[in-house]
Formats: structure tokens, C-alpha cells, sequence
């Protein structure tokens, strides 16, 4: 009788665990679903309006038809000037973190600094871009404001990958080469930049792609709802990709006629991020199965 | 001599560049305070924040904000609901259950849903979710708080998730052994050891999630439906504080009442995300697991 009593005990313990085992399964197939379903639904309405005119012509007829090319552009100049903002900061900033600093009130301050900035919303820094670059210093509405404010933002992405890549590169790299009389310094500019070098890459390409579609920084500092021409300095406002499907959908008087470019343009921001994604994520995968160390 | 002055400068240089970031956050509230402190000339700041009437366009204009922060906060409430469990469980699923191949796999899928634009989310929500909600149940618009929950879900999801898996990796290989060398089957040692030794851990990723959706713009401007009013169902639109800026800072003049309650509201929108940070912050530290002996 008690071991029948037992034995219904571990079924019932062994059922609890298949039921949650599957409650989680559930979970994952959820969201591999949702971005599948995502996806599949704008590639399948989307790649209609894809030509080579749409890719390569202005938009026409008060952007009812056309192409996207200024908004390509725009975002190609702006997602640039983000990461030559953010990619130099970002690279000595997590130097200092990881190579110089000793434990102590100020790197605690850095560090919730970076943590805090990294949460700041992207509309708030929308505020700050108008405030500050566009109010204050009086850049304007213009390529310059506007790659400023996104490469603010994808600074503490670019801090927190590049701290990753330089804590990954072994202790006795360091250790060797301050052993053979090196500075600190050259140890860091020829032994352990070099080996951080890839995973550095690959965080500041995850950073482009954040940049390159966010809409809310560039709204107030440097998108401009139709331009004529294209940019001739950094003091021109753009037309760029995430803003052009947000003024399609919701401020046009055509927002029905228009669906095909609309898709055809979240078609073109979706492969362009996620393709800078994927690229950011085969490197690490390769990265790490040839890793010598 | 030279090298060692060298060695002192390059330190130091490095030090300046590396409090860039936390000069760029004062920045971020000394002009977001200098140019929405002036609206405090026209309005208290308890009116501003708890009045119930946000008119900022009529005459005299109504700057109460309180309508956009209920409407932060709801949007927000159910998103979570969506997106902790889905999070803790996908990240649960990653980092003890899935099989090698699947696990890559699931964590590049995640890491692509992190990376999917908030437009393209806003777009999805607006053309595919709202035509659907409305004419399955029947509603005057589709843009509304059930809409906007399940697209900032999406969007908390990968955060929640990646930071939970983190803390999950992190529980000391002992723990496992311990318990199921005391019998306890897979799920009794997740539930009882893994995930009480990762709490600190998932509660970080789930402020942190939190924060992300309270302050995510576009998804919210684009299917919150944008009426500015306390809601009465979880089908009312409401207008969440960053679709409020967002879809208004483009139509005030410049230096109005009307700009500067936006940026005021900017204000209100940072402290309430710096607060979830830095409780995300204490959390991470407070209870780090440093090692096996922590228990």
C-alpha cells in the first residue's frame, strides 16, 4: 500500500514537470511565432512594391508614389554619423572601465551613469536633441543634431559591448606582456585591443542597427517630412526611413492609397536593421567557435 | 620619466572621456529642466502633474497631465502581464531546458525581436491588430489599451527575457547538483532553487522590461489612439506621455506654454525611468549572487 502511495507521488511529481515543461515550450513557441508572423506578414506585402525605381527615385505626386531613395539616404547619413559619435566614446569609455579603473566611488558613479543612460526613453532624448543641439547650439534641424542625438543614445550599447569584448580577453595576455617590460599602455593598443577587436565590432554593429531605426530621437533634431533634394551638408534636415513609414501611415491624406508604399518601405527598415542584425550575430557565432583561447 | 608621464596622461584622458556619459545625463536634465521649468511659472506643479484636463491647445489651455500618466502606467501594467511571464519562461526554457541547437537558435530569435524597429511594431499594430480587434469585438476603434499592451509586450519581451537568462546562467552549478542529488526532479529544482537563487535577477529584468515600456514612443503614438482621458475599459484609447510629446512637440510654437508642458512632461517621463533604473540598479547589486557560499 505505501509504495503504491509512492509511486502515484512520483507519477504526480513527474506530471507536474511535463505540464510545466510545457507551459514553457509554450512560451518560446510564442514569441518565435509572433516574429515569424511578423515578418512573414511584411515580407509578403511588401516585396510587391520593392523595385528598382522605388529604391532609387524621390518620392512623387506629394508622396503618394515613387520611391524612397531620399529616405535610404538620409538614413545611411544619420545611422554614420551616430556610430562615428558613439564608437570612439563608447570604445575608450569601456578602456577606462575595464583597464584603468579601480574599484571605487567614481567608477560607481560612471557605472550607474552609463546604466541610467541606457535607459533613458528614446523620446527624452528627442527632448534633449531639440534642447540642446538644435535650441542651444543652434545646429538646427540637420543631419549634425540629429546623428548627435542617436549617437548618444547607442552609447551606452556600444560601452556595454565593448566592456564585454575587453573582460573576455584572457588575465595572462595582460600579464605576459607587462612581464616582457611593456606600458600598460601599449599592452592595451597592441595585445589586448587587437583580441577585443571583434566582439568590439560586433556590439558597435548592433548599435547601428538600433540607430538606424529609431524614430523618436530624429523626429524634433533632423527628419524632415519631404525634402526636394538631397542633403548638401551636415546642416540639412533628412528624410529617413522610420519617420517616412510613420508620416505615411498617420499624417498623409492618402493613408490607404499609399499602403503598398508603406509596406514596401517598413519592408526596406525591417531588412536593413535586421540584416545588420544578422550580420552582427553570425560574426559572434564564428568568433566563438574559432575562438583560441 | 617620459613613459611613466605618458602613462599618466593617457589615464587620465581616458577617466574624462569615461564620465562623458554621466556628463551626458546631467546635460540631459539641466535642458530638459531649463526649458520645461517655465510652464511652473503658469501652472503648480501639482497641478500640472495630478489636473485631470490636458487641453493644451484651447484658451485659456488646460496643462494636466495626470490623463497621460494613467495612460503610461496602464499600457504599461498590461504589457508587463503579457510579457514577464512570456519573458521568464522563454528565458527559462533557453537556459535549463532546450537543447543545445534550439537554444542558439530561440536566443537569436530573441535578439532579432529585440532589434525590430518601434515603427515597424506601431505599423504592425495599426494596419494587421486594430482592423482585427475592431471587428472582433465590435469596437469603435481598434487603436486602443489592449492593442498597445501586446505591441510594447513585444517590445519588453527580449529585454525580460535576455537579463532573466543572465541570472538563471548564473545560479552555481552546486545548487542544480545539490538538489538533484536529494531526488528532486528538473521542475522541482527550478522552481525551488533556480529561479528563488535567480530572483535578484529576474526582478532587475522585470524593472528594467518595465522601464523600456513606460518609455517606448512610437508603438504607443501610433496604437494607443491618442485621446487624453483617464480610460473606463481596457478598449478606450488613452495617450500615454511619450506619444503625447511625440505627436505634439512638431505643432507647439516654440517657446509657448504648450512647448514647454512638453517638456515638462519630458521631465516627469525621465525621473519615472531613472527611478526604475536606479531600483533596477540597487536590486542588481544588493543581492548579487557572488558565488556559492551566498546562500
Amino acid at each position: 500500500m505505501k509504495v503504491e502511495n509512492q509511486k502515484s507521488y512520483i507519477k504526480w511529481r513527474y506530471f507536474k514537470q511535463t505540464i510545466f515543461f510545457g507551459v514553457v515550450r509554450l512560451s518560446a513557441l510564442i514569441i518565435t511565432a509572433a516574429l515569424i508572423g511578423i515578418l512573414t506578414y511584411i515580407f509578403f506585402h511588401g516585396f510587391r512594391a520593392i523595385s528598382w525605381d522605388f529604391l532609387t527615385l524621390p518620392p512623387t505626386d506629394s508622396m503618394t508614389a515613387g520611391g524612397i531613395m531620399p529616405a535610404i539616404v538620409g538614413t545611411l547619413y544619420l545611422t554614420i554619423g551616430a556610430i562615428s559619435v558613439a564608437l570612439p566614446l563608447g570604445v575608450v569609455s569601456a578602456i577606462y572601465l575595464t583597464e584603468y579603473a579601480k574599484q571605487g566611488r567614481w567608477i560607481r558613479i560612471i557605472r550607474i551613469g552609463v546604466n541610467c543612460l541606457a535607459g533613458v526613453p528614446s523620446v527624452v532624448f528627442g527632448l534633449f536633441g531639440l534642447g540642446f543641439f538644435v535650441v542651444f547650439l543652434k545646429f538646427g534641424s540637420s543631419i549634425l543634431a540629429g546623428s548627435l542625438t542617436l549617437g548618444i543614445l547607442i552609447l551606452p550599447t556600444v560601452i556595454g559591448a565593448s566592456e564585454e569584448a575587453l573582460k573576455s580577453v584572457p588575465q595572462t595576455f595582460r600579464e605576459a606582456s607587462l612581464a616582457l617590460g611593456v606600458s600598460k599602455w601599449s599592452t592595451i593598443a597592441r595585445i589586448v585591443l587587437p583580441s577585443a577587436l571583434p566582439g568590439i565590432l560586433t556590439g558597435s554593429i548592433l548599435g547601428v542597427g538600433r540607430a538606424a531605426g529609431e524614430t523618436a530621437p530624429i523626429m524634433f533634431t533632423a527628419a524632415a517630412f519631404f525634402t526636394a533634394s538631397l542633403p548638401k551638408s551636415i546642416f540639412d534636415e533628412v528624410m529617413a526611413l522610420p519617420y517616412h513609414i510613420y508620416v505615411l501611415a498617420t499624417a498623409g491624406t492618402h493613408i490607404e492609397q499609399t499602403r503598398s508604399l508603406q509596406y514596401g518601405t517598413v519592408l526596406v527598415l525591417v531588412g536593413l536593421v535586421l540584416g545588420i542584425d544578422l550580420i552582427a550575430i553570425l560574426i559572434r557565432s564564428s568568433m566563438r567557435r574559432k575562438k583560441r583561447w | 620619466m617620459t613613459r611613466h608621464f605618458r602613462e599618466i596622461i593617457i589615464r587620465n584622458l581616458f577617466a574624462c572621456f569615461a564620465f562623458f556619459s554621466v556628463l551626458i545625463l546631467g546635460l540631459i536634465v539641466i535642458f530638459l529642466f531649463r526649458e520645461g521649468i517655465p510652464i511652473f511659472q503658469q501652472i503648480s506643479v501639482f497641478k500640472f502633474i495630478f489636473g485631470s484636463a490636458w487641453y493644451p491647445t484651447y484658451d485659456p489651455p488646460e496643462y494636466g497631465i495626470w490623463p497621460l500618466i494613467v495612460g503610461s502606467l496602464v499600457v504599461t501594467f498590461f504589457a508587463c502581464l503579457i510579457a514577464v511571464p512570456l519573458g521568464v519562461l522563454s528565458a527559462i526554457y533557453i537556459s535549463e531546458i532546450a537543447p543545445g541547437a534550439i537554444k542558439e537558435y530561440l536566443k537569436s530569435i530573441i535578439e532579432l525581436l529585440a532589434g525590430l524597429p518601434s515603427v515597424v511594431l506601431g505599423f504592425f499594430g495599426m494596419v494587421i491588430v486594430a482592423p482585427w480587434l475592431q471587428e472582433t469585438f465590435d469596437l469603435p476603434t481598434g487603436l486602443n489599451i489592449i492593442n498597445a499592451s501586446v505591441m510594447l509586450a513585444i517590445m519588453a519581451i527580449p529585454t525580460i527575457s535576455s537579463i532573466s537568462e543572465d541570472a538563471i546562467y548564473a545560479v552555481p552549478r552546486e545548487f542544480k547538483e545539490a538538489s538533484y542529488a536529494l531526488g528532486a526532479t528538473k521542475y522541482e529544482t527550478i522552481i525551488k532553487v533556480i529561479i528563488p537563487a535567480a530572483l535578484s535577477g529576474i526582478s532587475t529584468a522585470v524593472i528594467l522590461g518595465m522601464a523600456r515600456a513606460i518609455g517606448e514612443t512610437m508603438v504607443v503614438l501610433m496604437v494607443a489612439g491618442g485621446a487624453a482621458a483617464i480610460p473606463q475599459s481596457i478598449f478606450d484609447s488613452v495617450r500615454p506621455m511619450p506619444a503625447s510629446i511625440a505627436a505634439e512637440m512638431g505643432e507647439a510654437p516654440f517657446g509657448s506654454g504648450h512647448y514647454h508642458a512638453l517638456f515638462a512632461t519630458g521631465i516627469v517621463l525621465f525621473f519615472v525611468t531613472l527611478a526604475f533604473n536606479l531600483i533596477a540598479d540597487y536590486f542588481s547589486n544588493k543581492f548579487k549572487e557572488v558565488g556559492s557560499g551566498t546562500l
